[in-house]
């Protein structure tokens, strides 16, 4: 029987760093785009096709396009004519919200985006506070302001509402009511009382099984048959008490998605730690459950900003909506182009945002390895 | 397990467990269980999986519900009110096979969380006793790091000092090296054998007859739900009287 040879290593290898593989623009170009006869080919077709489809659309909506004036004869056809937009601009932003009022409105979407700033830096302090703030003071502050009636201030019915400043308080509290009402159903579907659990899965089925437009519709028309005559609903009320509850079924099963995927012993181990329910939910399951989801819960938020434009079916001036009745004003016959590219632009800007926010937050949560 | 030298076997009854019986479905996983634990004592619970071991010391701090029988911890009887739940787990320290540690928060905030919500602590107070244990398990320079940071050994260590962390009377270890690399379980069971010859009340699910030699005062062989033997260690392992203990002995020592 031949000897196994006994070998030992002596000297140990030292780390080295992995040979270098970027090569600077033209490398990662031969690399990536041109690495043979196909890909080559592939890839400068795909380049003229882009340049193609999207340089005249760039000509007119840039370099042809008219930017400056106030009226039509500002228009030279060529391009885009963005008079339009400007034109119209304080009507886009306010809807029929009286103009000498409009200040109160700028108070509302100054105090909205520094909130949302300090919240979403990181490095501003307070944060709790600041966020209570959001959830609770400031909500009130916007209602007084925005429906006035009080403090001496100018009472603006909602039907005097519109525009951008109708869409982002449909959108914002959609989503500020959607998001925590969504994880009580959630919660709810999971529990171990069968009357919490049975109110929640219906509550949820019923949602999610009725068209966003008919729960509109309905909110619009059915309910005031259902309710004495002398309770006079608001008809934005109504829409966004729709809204809300529509949005909380879609967020509801978002979130279960995310609590079933906590492991159970960590459930475990709050309550061997003697946790009781809601601080096992509070501090344990739900940020671990919230943070896997937060792809689908910002999907859904983006799907509910877009789908407040369905409330000009029931007759509210959203931004779309206020775009469209531009269209009919006979000064400005022939421009909807405009309006509705610029529409789908202020939508995006704002899906985009939370869609980026979104992406920052889970590599800033990320702990695991 | 403050005092080194604290009462031993002799003290009262911590833990009183008569005629417990649990069922899953239609399984019956636990019989007719009775089980005595004084002050101070230390008991491996060892047998074959299945054999219910794991669902005896759940049922202890009701993480299992049972169906039938009496358990009594620290004078507290257990029923299914959650008020007598919380107050039962407030004395009985946990620590799981996997660890179960919260990855969402540093190893410092895990040791910390159930001072502060439970048992009302200001934080700093909480902070201090979470570094004092973290020092013990011999961790606290990794106070900082999340637990997907730390290797099994390390993760473990730290869920003994989160469980020390709320001043149990009794600690319960399910299984806690089954999960570990072979290199990393002595570091843990040094630490379990530390707390144990401190006095502290321990019953230990596990299959290291080391640590049950070393330390134990009463081993317990359990198959199908039931308690076949208990015996201090060497007569257990010397001169085991059912022929299931000889059998399974050899199974797990036989090589």
């Amino acid at each position: 029987m031949a000897a196994i040879p006994n070998t030992a290593r002596v000297e140990m290898i030292e780390a080295r760093l992995p040979p270098n593989q970027s090569r600077g623009l033209v490398g990662w170009l031969r690399a990536n785009l041109f690495s043979g006869p196909l890909n080559s080919l592939v890839s400068i077709v795909t380049i003229v096709v882009l340049v193609r489809l999207i340089w005249p659309f760039l000509e007119w909506s840039l370099f042809d396009a008219d930017w400056i004036g106030t009226t039509r004869e500002d228009c030279s056809g060529e391009g885009a004519c963005w008079v339009f937009i400007s034109a119209r601009f304080e009507s886009i932003v306010y809807g029929f919200y009286p103009e000498m009022a409009r200040w109160r409105v700028d108070i509302v979407f100054a105090m909205m985006a520094l909130l949302i700033a300090w919240l979403a830096i990181p490095r501003l302090p307070a944060k709790r506070w600041v966020g209570l703030f959001t959830l609770v003071g400031f909500p009130v502050v916007a209602y007084f302001l925005l429906v006035g009636g009080s403090f001496g201030l100018l009472y603006v019915p909602t039907r005097e509402w519109g525009g951008l400043m109708l869409t982002l308080t449909v959108a914002t509290v959609g989503i500020v009511g959607s998001l925590p009402l969504g994880v009580l159903l959630a919660l709810g579907r999971r529990s171990k009382m069968p009357l919490v659990k049975g109110v929640s899965v219906i509550f949820i089925e019923f949602w999610r099984g009725v068209p966003l437009i008919t729960v509109l519709f309905m909110a619009s028309v059915m309910l005031p048959l259902f309710v004495p005559s002398e309770v006079e609903f608001d008809k934005l009320l109504r829409a966004l008490i729709g809204i809300m509850f529509f949005w909380s079924a879609y967020m509801a099963e978002v979130v279960r998605g995310g609590l079933q995927a906590i492991d159970k012993g960590q459930n475990e181990a709050g309550q061997a730690l003697g946790l009781g329910y809601w601080r096992r939910m509070r501090l344990i399951i739900l940020p671990q459950a919230l943070k896997l989801v937060i792809p689908g819960i910002v999907n859904t938020f983006i799907a509910l900003f877009k789908d407040t434009s369905l409330v000009l079916i029931i007759g509210l001036f959203d931004l779309l909506a206020i775009i469209r009745a531009g269209l009919t004003d006979t000064n400005w016959l022939g421009f909807a182009m405009e309006g509705y590219v610029f529409a789908a632009l202020v939508f995006w800007i704002f899906c985009f945002g939370m869609s980026r926010y979104s992406q920052y937050i889970e590599r800033r949560l990320h702990t695991g390895h | 397990m403050s005092e080194a030298s604290a009462p031993r076997s002799d003290g009262e009854a911590m833990i009183e467990i008569q005629h417990l019986n649990k069922w899953y479905g239609d399984f019956h996983v636990l019989r007719d269980i009775d089980l005595t634990v004084k002050r101070g004592e230390r008991i491996v619970i060892c047998g074959p999986s299945g054999s219910g071991k794991s669902t005896l010391i759940r049922c202890i701090n009701h993480l299992e519900a049972h169906q039938q029988g009496e358990i009594v911890v620290g004078g507290v009887h257990m029923t299914q009110d959650i008020k007598r739940i919380e107050q039962i787990r407030r004395q009985v320290g946990m620590v799981f096979q996997h660890f179960n540690l919260f990855p969402h928060l540093t190893v410092f905030e895990n040791c910390c969380l159930a001072q502060v919500w439970v048992q009302k602590k200001p934080r700093r107070e909480a902070e201090k006793t979470a570094m004092e244990y973290l020092e013990r398990v011999q961790i606290a320079d990794q106070a900082k790091k999340y637990p997907g940071q730390l290797s099994g050994g390390q993760q473990q260590r730290v869920a003994i000092a989160r469980a020390l962390c709320m001043r149990p009377e009794v600690m319960l270890f399910d299984e806690p090296t089954s999960a570990l690399d072979p290199e990393m379980i002595k570091e843990v069971l040094d630490v379990m054998v530390e707390l144990a010859n401190e006095g502290m009340t321990m019953l230990c699910v596990t299959h290291e007859m080391g640590f049950a030699k070393t330390v134990a005062d009463r081993v317990i062989f359990m198959d199908q739900g039931q308690i076949i033997e208990q015996a201090p260690p060497e007569t257990f392992f010397n001169n085991p009287r059912s022929e299931r203990t000889q059998l399974f002995l050899s199974q797990i020592l036989g090589h």
